[in-house]
Formats: structure tokens, C-alpha cells, sequence
């Protein structure tokens, strides 16, 4: 298991953004993390990747936890945070080299230009990232969380504000790292959903409603669409 | 950690941010220390430059929270702070990091002075006679001064995502820092403890290192003083969890 979570909780003063969930996510499947704005699925990344610390409950990442090994933890984890913060005063090489420093990569150069390429950021690799538009910012996002070659990558709305056509090209990158990797992301997107995950879940107040397979998920509501069996999961 | 170090210096150097405060601090002192008749060297009529190591402090002040008001507040206001933690580095890293980043560029605005210094040795009759230990321990004071200021400056900018706000914490701290408990020790129900106070603020120490005798009590008070506010920030920033 590459990701192992037990009753994990947050609690922010009285509130419980995140309620007691468990789960698990196996490599070579991508598992789609859904709910409703404000159900607890950015805290929930954010405690996976050592952003946040949980309130209890305890995680695991490729057997290692994350609170008392938290550097060798964060070398495996991959991590696009939510709205793509980047450093937008660097230019996109220097950017990739920065993060590659921090992971202590070697053969930096050859490393940033694969990377580039893969994420198709060829065209742009020489601009400041604050000249670049929403699509290729979320290219550089995804370029700092692959560069490492992690085994674990979680990407909070990694398609967020994309147009059809770069939607096509991040979701067939996805879903080639998935092959390999564990892969977790988040979405609101129901057809993104079923071209690309093997998993579900699905929480509604900070609380887990649903936590299968896709199929699985749409066999037992059956004849429901997947957008009405959202809708039926967590509007109560 | 060196990575980290690296983007703050160069991102210091690739703004306007370091040149322009590094500019005005060196304007205003040449200014008040050559060509301004109240205060200057040449009118003074002795070869010293007490009158720049008594200005400097007030202009690093205001220098120094300008420089390190974006360290922690803009990370935190874009977002790109939830990026950097959760590289495999450590807050102290980080904040270490930014740290001797701002340190250096206080170094870079000390650098160009030394011009003042060969002027004034020039200058003297005879030549060289100028008390040289005193101005050396004059700018290690200073550079320690500019030390504590750098830590006030960090631990300011780690508590509000408002940079301005974060300035003007900092204006604060660092001038209660420097002079505030001269002025409290003379409070007169505080009397009996007034060599106690004083001795809390940094002008006390600043004016030890300065007459050129380097006491081991003043080193130690400097490097406590910024491990103190360091802490404070780490404190800060990991008490968000």
C-alpha cells in the first residue's frame, strides 16, 4: 500500500473539517478524491503531505510516517497544491532547478529538459512564470510535483481553469503516471472522473460516503449517471 | 537548505527591493556624514566616524524591516509557503535560510562604507590618525546590530500575511529593542533596577562592542537575542498546523 490512511480527523476549534476516514491507495490505480467545496478534501491532502498536522488518526506513505520522518516522507510525495502557488518572480527553469535542489537531485539539466517536455512546456521554458497564462502555470505545478520521479502524487484540482484542449493533454500525463505511480487528485469534474480513475471517494462533511471502484460505485446505484449519484450522496 | 538560500538572495538581488533600500541607506548616510553642515565630518573638524556609527542604527530600523517584510508574509499570502513545506526541507531550514539571505544583503549595504572610512584616514593629520580598533569594532557592532534587527524583522514578517503591517511590527520591536529600555530604566519607581534594563537593550551592547573592546558578554547577547526571535518565528510559523 503506498498510501495508507487509519481514522484520520482535523479539527479546526470545533469544527471537524475532516471526521474519522480511512482508506487506502494502491500504485498503478488513480484514485479520484470527490465532495462538495468545503467537505474536507484539501485538508485531507494537506495532512497527507505534511502541510497539516492532524488532529489524530495516522498515515502512512510507502510505510513511512510522515509526522516522525517528515524529510524522508516529502522526498517520496509528489504535491500540487490547490491554485498552483508558484514562485512567479522566477523564470520557469530556474523555478524547476530550484525545486530540484531542494530534493538534492543530480544531472539537474537533463532532468529539468525532460521534464519540460513532458508536461509540454517546451514553448514557454524560457519566460518568466508570471508571464505565463492559467494552463501553463498548472504545467509548471505539475512539472515541480514530477520532477522527482516520486512514487506518490497528489494533485489537488490539477485541472482546475484549463481549456478543452489542454484538459485533453494533463489528463492523458496523468493517467501515464498512474501506470506506475499511486496517484490521488481531486476534482469537480465528473466526466474527468471516469475518463481517468480506477478508484473513488467521496466525502460530505468530513466524513467518508463513499470508497470503492468506479465500477463497483456505479453497479450498485445503478442506472444512476455518476453526477446523480454524487448528487444523491452528498445532498443530505 | 542551500537551495532556499539561494532563491532569497537571488530573489533580493533580482528585485528592486535590495538595491533600492541598499541605495537610500547609503544616500542618506553620505549625505548626513559629508554634506550636511550639522552633521558632518568635514565641519566636525576630528578624524572619526562616530557620527555614521550613531546614525546607522536609526537607518537600519527602517532598512531592515523593509527588506525582510515580504520573507514570511508574501510566502504566505500567495500560497507558496504550503509549496516550500512541504519540500523535503525543515522550518528551521527555511527559516535559516532566509535568515543569512537578509544577513548578506545587510553585509552588501555595509560593504560600501569602508569608503568613508579610507576617506577619513586619508583625511586625518596626519595621515592615519584615526582610531582604527574603534571603527573596526564600531562595524562588527553594527553588523550585529544589524543581526537583531534581521530576526526582529523575520519573526514581524512570520506573524501577518500583510506586509506593511509586518514592517511596521518590525519599526517597533527594533527601536524598543534599541533604545526603549534606556528610556523605561529611567522610569523613577524603576530606579533601583535601572543597570538591569538597560542592559536588556541594545544600545548597551551596541556601545560596548563600539569603543573597540569586544566582550565576550555582548557576542553572547547578540547571537541570544536573534536565536530568541528566530524561535518566536518558528513558533509562529509551525503553530499554524
Amino acid at each position: 500500500m503506498s498510501i495508507s490512511v487509519k481514522n484520520l480527523s482535523k479539527h479546526f476549534d470545533k469544527q471537524k473539517a475532516v471526521d474519522l476516514i480511512s482508506f487506502e491507495a494502491k500504485p498503478g490505480r488513480i484514485l479520484g478524491f470527490l465532495g462538495p467545496n468545503g467537505a474536507g478534501k484539501s485538508t485531507t491532502m494537506r495532512m497527507l503531505t505534511g502541510f497539516l498536522a492532524p488532529t489524530a488518526g495516522e498515515i502512512s506513505i510507502c510505510n513511512e510516517n510522515i509526522l516522525s520522518n517528515p524529510v524522508t516522507t516529502k522526498q517520496k510525495i509528489g504535491y500540487l497544491p490547490e491554485n498552483t502557488p508558484l514562485y512567479t518572480d522566477m523564470y520557469v527553469k530556474e523555478f524547476l532547478e530550484f525545486v530540484g535542489e531542494t530534493y538534492g537531485l543530480k544531472n539537474l539539466v537533463n532532468t529539468i529538459n525532460d521534464v519540460v517536455k513532458r508536461v509540454g512546456l517546451t514553448p514557454q521554458q524560457h519566460k518568466k512564470i508570471s508571464m505565463l497564462s492559467k494552463g501553463y502555470r498548472q504545467r509548471v505545478g505539475l512539472a515541480q510535483a514530477i520532477i522527482h520521479n516520486p512514487q506518490v502524487l497528489i494533485l489537488d484540482e490539477p485541472t482546475s481553469g484549463l481549456d478543452p484542449n489542454q484538459l485533453v493533454d494533463i489528463r492523458a500525463l496523468i493517467k501515464s503516471l498512474g501506470k506506475e505511480k499511486t496517484v490521488v487528485l481531486s476534482t469537480h469534474i465528473m466526466q474527468e472522473v471516469e475518463a481517468i480513475c480506477d478508484d473513488i471517494i467521496i466525502i460530505n462533511n468530513g466524513k467518508l460516503v463513499a470508497n470503492t471502484s468506479l465500477e463497483d460505485l456505479k453497479e450498485t446505484h445503478y442506472p444512476l449517471s455518476l453526477e446523480e449519484i454524487f448528487k444523491k450522496l452528498t445532498l443530505d | 537548505m542551500y537551495a532556499v538560500f539561494k532563491r532569497e538572495l537571488f530573489s533580493f538581488l533580482n528585485s528592486m527591493v535590495a538595491y533600492i533600500t541598499i541605495g537610500v541607506f547609503l544616500l542618506v548616510s553620505s549625505l548626513l556624514l559629508w554634506f550636511f553642515p550639522d552633521t558632518s565630518v568635514l565641519e566636525y573638524g576630528y578624524a572619526e566616524l562616530s557620527g555614521f556609527f550613531n546614525l546607522a542604527p536609526y537607518l537600519f530600523m527602517f532598512l531592515i524591516p523593509a527588506i525582510t517584510m515580504r520573507l514570511f508574509a508574501e510566502e504566505r499570502k500567495e500560497g507558496t509557503f504550503e509549496l516550500l513545506i512541504t519540500k523535503p526541507v525543515t522550518l528551521w531550514q527555511i527559516i535559516g535560510a532566509k535568515y543569512l539571505a537578509s544577513l548578506v544583503i545587510v553585509l552588501f549595504s555595509l560593504i560600501p562604507t569602508l569608503v568613508y572610512f579610507y576617506s577619513v584616514y586619508q583625511l586625518g593629520y596626519p595621515t592615519g590618525n584615526i582610531d582604527s580598533g574603534a571603527v573596526i569594532g564600531s562595524y562588527l557592532g553594527l553588523f550585529l546590530l544589524g543581526s537583531a534587527f534581521t530576526a526582529i524583522g523575520i519573526f514581524a514578517s512570520s506573524l501577518t500575511k500583510n506586509q506593511v503591517i509586518a514592517f511596521a511590527v518590525a519599526v517597533f520591536l527594533s527601536f524598543f529593542a534599541f533604545s526603549g529600555f534606556d528610556s523605561i530604566s529611567k522610569i523613577i519607581s524603576l530606579q533601583s533596577f535601572e543597570s538591569t534594563i538597560v542592559n536588556l537593550g541594545i544600545n548597551e551592547h551596541y556601545l560596548s562592542i563600539s569603543r573597540g573592546v569586544l566582550d565576550t558578554r555582548d557576542l553572547i547577547y547578540f547571537i541570544s537575542f536573534a536565536a530568541f526571535f528566530l524561535l518566536l518565528t518558528k513558533l509562529t510559523m509551525g503553530g499554524r498546523k
